[in-house]
């Protein structure tokens, strides 16, 4: 069983948790949105147009954390340019989102294309490098594994429990959560649903922007057109696969990475003589075939993608 | 100062008419600082827009020629949206109704009167089906169309890409590109010296179609009716499974006939940029259409010019071609602002402070 | 005591939507520890003036003082901030969320962490303060509809609400709920609250208020002190500005029976519910009444008479065919017509014009469709009858359905269902949001079909419209018919306790099979 070997690595187990990253990022940021009743179409879009603007200051400045405040400072704005369309105007949110996916796309690769031009080698940068934790990354498999990580990958995983916290145990968390499941009892408890939404698609666009950075900072050393690839879209899935909770949401993700890593892994290995297109459809497909399956289960924050005006009659 | 939104009886016809050009105009105005971003006069750079997108019988056509698709695409949107049912899956179920034609017109035993025609149901049947199955895993199994569809459209594309790199490839070029389909299955050119196929005509009569259908039929009526308000029409005794099942596949069948035109009349074969995102420019145009089927036509138009100008536009100045694409986003964004407008009359109060 | 100001004043309130006035100078007062009724027909502004309190609307005119000082109130949390609390006709809460989750939400969010114990605590101290105790820990979605009101007023309560507003609290509640909400009513009146209670039951009305404001279209109509000598005639006609009149009715002929529901229990009932399946029938040229306190599975019921949902066991008949998997559609071909309870939800399509809405059920017929092709000139011609006939205004077919008043779409849907002169209607609150005249006019048209050999099954919670059209009774308690008697055999307090479930005081009802499960059908107190 040479595939097995080649599998069951640590480099392998390495991967999948660098691979699960940006998908942990992106799920809990689409999570925070819909669990105050927004659908975050625009993820994929705002984890590319972040990705490039955490890019363009790495590249100019060489400060990688200043690249990251970038990157999530840019996902936020696009937060609040979401909270526009669909909060205060009320849009359609599944065509507002598209809109923006569509528009900070294309943005993001005129403005790749006005500073780098078209030509030769693709620009690059200096990425991050792991930081192996004293003592913990000494644990035999498990050290190398979980302790000798990106900064940043310590701060997703940091999240998890963070935001579990948030929702569940702050008045902050409260309000997002009756936002999302009953605006009405929201409302006549006081608390603005306008600016609960606004609040959630921010740290929504946020965590997009940090999973944009992650993307061309820890794993990738440059920005390419096909740098997201549909991640946005598989985050989408997992949100309904983690059952809109963090932790769950934070397995799914794992799981996810797991299924990059394997596909990469199967692709480079050469043990399998199939088109290499077949390996990039894994881990949409298992998306796909784990939704079929869990989607009876599972329910949806009651007022995800309906607007809420108070005085509608 | 505070803004209030009061329900319109009736928009008056000119504002219905306004608004796209108004939202359109906005989008380009905001795009406008852009081009200067890049160094470039906005008004020189629109102009050589235009011309090159209808300053000509050859640019006029070449337009034409990227609205077919986009027209189709369009009217996808329009029945699904309609239903609301959201397809994103355009682009995928266009893929594979471009599979579907290239698969039909390389068969050498076909006789060739029957090829045209062949090639045009097999991309309606494979669009039709690839769009069937967000609708059933929705109806039994729950599974939000949303994102089924926009995950199909990259397990279609990558089923497409394995069979280029694989049983597909060209034996002699190695490229990853299908081989091409017979000349006598290749579209008619409508005018002569031109790429103007028969796809236009196609697009054309499919809309014609999707009106007839919204206008005139009670499977027109039911789509609407399943799309306002599934509860009132299964209490009145439509077969909302159905209706929404027959939606997505219409849907699926226009988008699939928008590859079909893309092979039988512009690339005579599949490669991995047939699309070039038709799918996507497809909610763009159906939005700024208003999900009206005669609306769809223009709009698609609109959106050709812009690629076919962007084009030509990006050669002559350096400004990156992408700028069409933000130009449709910011279009869409707009036009769904402007929506608001023909729903409700903005009252603005002044009121005293306490 | 003289020259305290008074708890609340609402003085000059206006308020449009659109072309409607919803409320026109409305001036209110309310006092410490009192009780006051607003009463008025639906759609009299009650609802609107007390949204415009409670921050949820604003006001195009007007003050609102509190205590004698101008309150601004913007929004529910200026309202609260004031001491206002308010209570949902329709109970707002998070059902997925427990009931401190609930009563937590709005609590200041500069706290760190929600304060789960020191809510707890204050909890428990109005239930034993109010009587008004509830566990904690329970997921909202498992309450009972009244356990969900319960929730809404300590939540009230726990934001030091000096002002409570009852919005038609007692609509969803057996008698002998509604008696437990009168006794927290008056224990907070005595610590000084002052209650807003809105309603239009009048009995309630005269039995709990101190005073009474009657609105109409939108205007207070009358302010009168409760002093033991209102009388229910007296405040029907303020409220609907003439006096009733009773009508004529013919000797019933009933025929043949043309639906026949055979032992049928309710999809998603509880077992201890299907063991007393449903039967029942309905004659040519007979009303029957089906009463209930609403949520006891009426609606249910005809819905699964009209084919909506499919019966977890049991046979419906039609005109003596055996219907298997029935639809909406093979009943509407076997004449049958139906009315759902929620006109909006269910009945009509907002989005689209009147007339899309009103030919929706009839959509595969002629005249308005042949062949799959619509007829439309022919459907806009009918709806023009129709405007005509029932006095629909404004009288424009292609208006956006929502654009229409409640009253007017209510006459909309009824128009639609009447028309079709089915062999068999099914019809849920025939006249919810209609005035007194359009009332009479749907009655005299329901009696019209019944002289015609019709089957008419009427669903209300109103027990006067039942009394006034039906031949006989039948009462549902918790997804059974508990009661199926004549009319001229039932009284309205027979009736009236069969709903709350107390039917065993009665004749032994000869709908029940398992008669020993009777005895855990009473409610719990």
């Amino acid at each position: 069983m040479a595939i097995l070997d080649q599998i069951l690595q640590i480099g392998f187990f390495a991967a999948m948790i660098r691979l699960a990253v940006p998908l942990l990022l992106g799920t809990l940021g689409e999570m925070f949105s819909e669990r105050a009743g927004i659908l975050n179409l625009g993820i994929e879009g705002i984890i590319t147009l972040s990705a490039i603007a955490g890019f363009l200051v790495a590249y100019q400045t060489g400060n990688l954390w200043l690249a990251v405040l970038a990157s999530a400072l840019v996902g936020m704005v696009l937060g609040l340019v979401t909270g526009v369309l669909v909060v205060t105007l009320g849009l359609d949110q599944t065509v507002a989102g598209l809109g923006m996916t569509i528009t900070c796309t294309g943005l993001a690769y005129f403005i790749y294309k006005l500073v780098f031009g078209a030509g030769g080698t693709p620009p690059s940068i200096e990425p991050f490098k792991t930081i192996a934790l004293p003592f913990l990354s000494d644990i035999p498999f498990v050290g190398p594994v979980l302790f000798d990580q990106y900064a940043l990958s310590y701060l997703a995983f940091i999240l998890v429990p963070l935001t579990a916290f948030y929702l569940r145990h702050t008045p902050g968390g409260l309000s997002l959560r009756t936002a999302g499941e009953n605006p009405l009892t929201a409302a006549s408890a006081g608390v603005s649903v306008a600016k609960t939404r606004y609040k959630a698609l921010m740290i929504s666009g946020a965590l997009m922007g940090l999973a944009g950075a992650f993307l061309n900072l820890a794993v990738f050393n440059s920005f390419s057109l096909g740098l997201v690839a549909g991640r946005g879209w598989i985050c989408l899935a997992l949100v309904v696969l983690g059952r809109w909770r963090p932790l769950p949401c934070a397995l799914a993700a794992l799981l996810f990475g797991g299924v990059e890593a394997l596909q990469l892994r199967l692709q480079s290995s050469g043990f399998i003589d199939i088109p290499y297109p077949v390996f990039l459809m894994m881990p949409f497909l298992i998306t796909l075939i784990a939704m079929m399956m869990v989607s009876r289960r599972v329910h949806a924050p009651a007022a995800l993608l309906k607007p809420f005006h108070k005085e509608e009659r | 100062m505070r803004f209030s939104l009061e329900p319109r009886v009736s928009a008056p016809i000119w504002l219905n008419l306004a608004l796209p050009v108004a939202a359109v105009a906005a989008s380009m105005i905001l795009c406008g600082g852009l081009i200067a971003l890049a160094g470039a006069n906005p008004v020189s750079a629109y102009a050589i827009m235009l011309k090159s997108a209808l300053g000509g019988r050859n640019q006029i056509a070449e337009t034409l020629v990227k609205a077919a698709p986009m027209i189709l695409t369009g009217l996808a949107a329009v029945v699904a949206f309609r239903a609301k049912f959201w397809n994103i899956g355009a682009e995928g179920q266009l893929l594979a109704g471009a599979m579907a034609a290239v698969f039909i017109g390389t068969q050498p035993g076909l006789p060739t009167w029957s090829l045209v025609p062949l090639m045009l149901l097999a991309s309606i049947a494979a669009g039709a089906l690839c769009a069937a199955v967000p609708a059933l895993l929705k109806q039994e199994l729950k599974v939000d169309e949303t994102i089924c569809t926009l995950l199909l459209n990259f397990i279609i594309l990558y089923a497409m890409m394995a069979l280029l790199s694989g049983p597909w490839k060209d034996p002699v070029s190695g490229w990853a590109d299908s081989p091409n389909i017979r000349m006598d299955a290749e579209f008619p050119i409508l005018l002569h010296r031109t790429r103007l196929h028969l796809g236009i005509l196609l697009a054309a009569v499919a809309a014609a179609a999707v009106w007839i259908l919204f206008k005139k039929t009670t499977l027109g009526f039911g789509i609407d009716a399943v799309g306002e308000n599934p509860r009132a029409a299964m209490h009145a005794g439509l077969n909302v499974k159905r209706l929404i099942l027959v939606a997505a596949m219409t849907s699926g069948a226009l988008a699939g006939l928008a590859g079909a035109g893309e092979v039988g009349g512009v690339q005579y074969q599949v490669l991995a940029s047939i699309s070039q995102g038709y799918g996507y420019s497809g909610l763009v145009v159906a939005t700024l259409a208003r999900l009206h089927p005669a609306g769809v036509i223009p709009a698609a138009v609109f959106l050709a010019a812009i690629t076919v100008g962007a084009d030509e536009m990006s050669r002559q100045t350096g400004v990156p071609v992408y700028l069409a694409d933000v130009i449709q986003g910011i279009a869409l964004l707009c036009m769904l602002i402007a929506l608001i407008f023909i729903r409700y009359r903005v009252r603005i109060r002044v009121r005293a402070a306490a | 005591m003289a020259d305290q100001p008074p708890l609340l004043e609402m003085l000059g309130i206006d308020k449009r939507f659109g072309d409607v006035a919803a409320n026109r100078q409305v001036d209110l007062t309310l006092r410490r520890g009192e009780v006051l009724g607003l009463l008025g027909e639906n759609g009299a502004g009650k609802t609107t003036l007390m949204n415009i309190l409670y921050g949820l609307y604003q006001a195009d005119a007007g003050t609102i003082r509190v205590e004698g000082r101008t309150a601004n109130i913007e929004s529910p949390f200026d309202a609260i901030a004031a001491g206002i609390g308010m209570v949902h006709q329709h109970a707002e809460v998070v059902l997925r969320h427990t009931v401190i989750e609930n009563l937590m939400t709005g609590k200041p969010a500069w706290r760190l962490m929600l304060d789960r114990r020191g809510v707890g605590k204050r909890l428990g101290e109005i239930g034993e303060l109010y009587g008004l105790a509830l566990d904690p820990n329970r997921l909202v979605a498992d309450l009972s509809v009244g356990e969900r009101q319960r929730l809404e007023i300590i939540h009230a309560l726990l934001s030091d609400a000096r002002i409570l507003v009852l919005d038609e609290p007692t609509a969803v509640l057996t008698p002998q709920q509604a008696e437990g909400l009168f006794k927290a009513i008056r224990a907070l009146t005595a610590s000084g609250v002052g209650v807003i209670f809105i309603s239009h039951k009048l009995n309630e009305i005269r039995a709990i208020t101190s005073r009474v404001v009657v609105m109409r279209h939108g205007r207070v109509v009358a302010e009168l002190a409760n002093d033991g000598n209102l009388s229910n005639a007296s405040l029907a006609q303020l409220m609907c500005g003439h006096e009733l009149t009773p009508l004529p009715k013919a000797e019933r002929k009933p025929g043949a029976a043309l639906l026949r529901a055979r032992d049928i229990v309710l999809r998603g009932v509880s077992s201890h519910a299907a063991a007393a399946p449903i039967d029942l029938s309905l004659h040519a040229g007979e009303i029957v009444g089906l009463a209930g306190v609403s949520g006891n599975g009426q609606a249910q019921l005809a819905e699964t008479l009209a084919g909506v949902l499919q019966p977890a066991q049991g046979q419906i008949t039609v005109l003596d065919q055996i219907i298997r998997h029935p639809t909406p559609r093979k009943l509407q071909d076997l004449g049958l017509a139906y009315l759902p309870e929620d006109r909006q939800g269910a009945g009509l399509i907002m989005s689209l014009s009147l007339v899309d809405s009103m030919i929706l059920p009839r959509i595969h017929q002629s005249p308005f469709s042949r062949a799959g092709w619509i007829d439309r000139r022919k459907a806009r011609d009918w709806v023009r009858s129709q405007i005509k006939r029932y006095d629909i205004r404004p009288d424009n077919p292609d208006m956006r359905t929502s654009l229409f008043s409640g009253g007017n779409q209510q006459k909309a849907i009824v128009a639609r269902a009447l028309f079709f002169a089915p062999r068999i209607l099914i019809i849920a609150y025939p006249t919810r949001g209609l005035d007194v005249s359009a009332t009479e006019f749907v009655y005299r048209e329901l009696l019209n079909l019944r002289e015609r050999g019709c089957a008419i099954l009427v669903v209300s919670d109103d027990l006067e419209e039942i009394f006034t059209l039906s031949d006989r009774i039948a009462v549902m308690y918790e997804s059974k018919i508990v009661l199926d008697v004549e009319t001229s055999e039932a009284t309205v307090a027979k009736v009236g306790l069969a709903m709350a479930g107390d039917y065993r005081s009665n004749d032994q009802p000869r709908n029940i099979k398992a008669p020993r499960d009777l005895g855990s059908a009473r409610p719990a107190s």
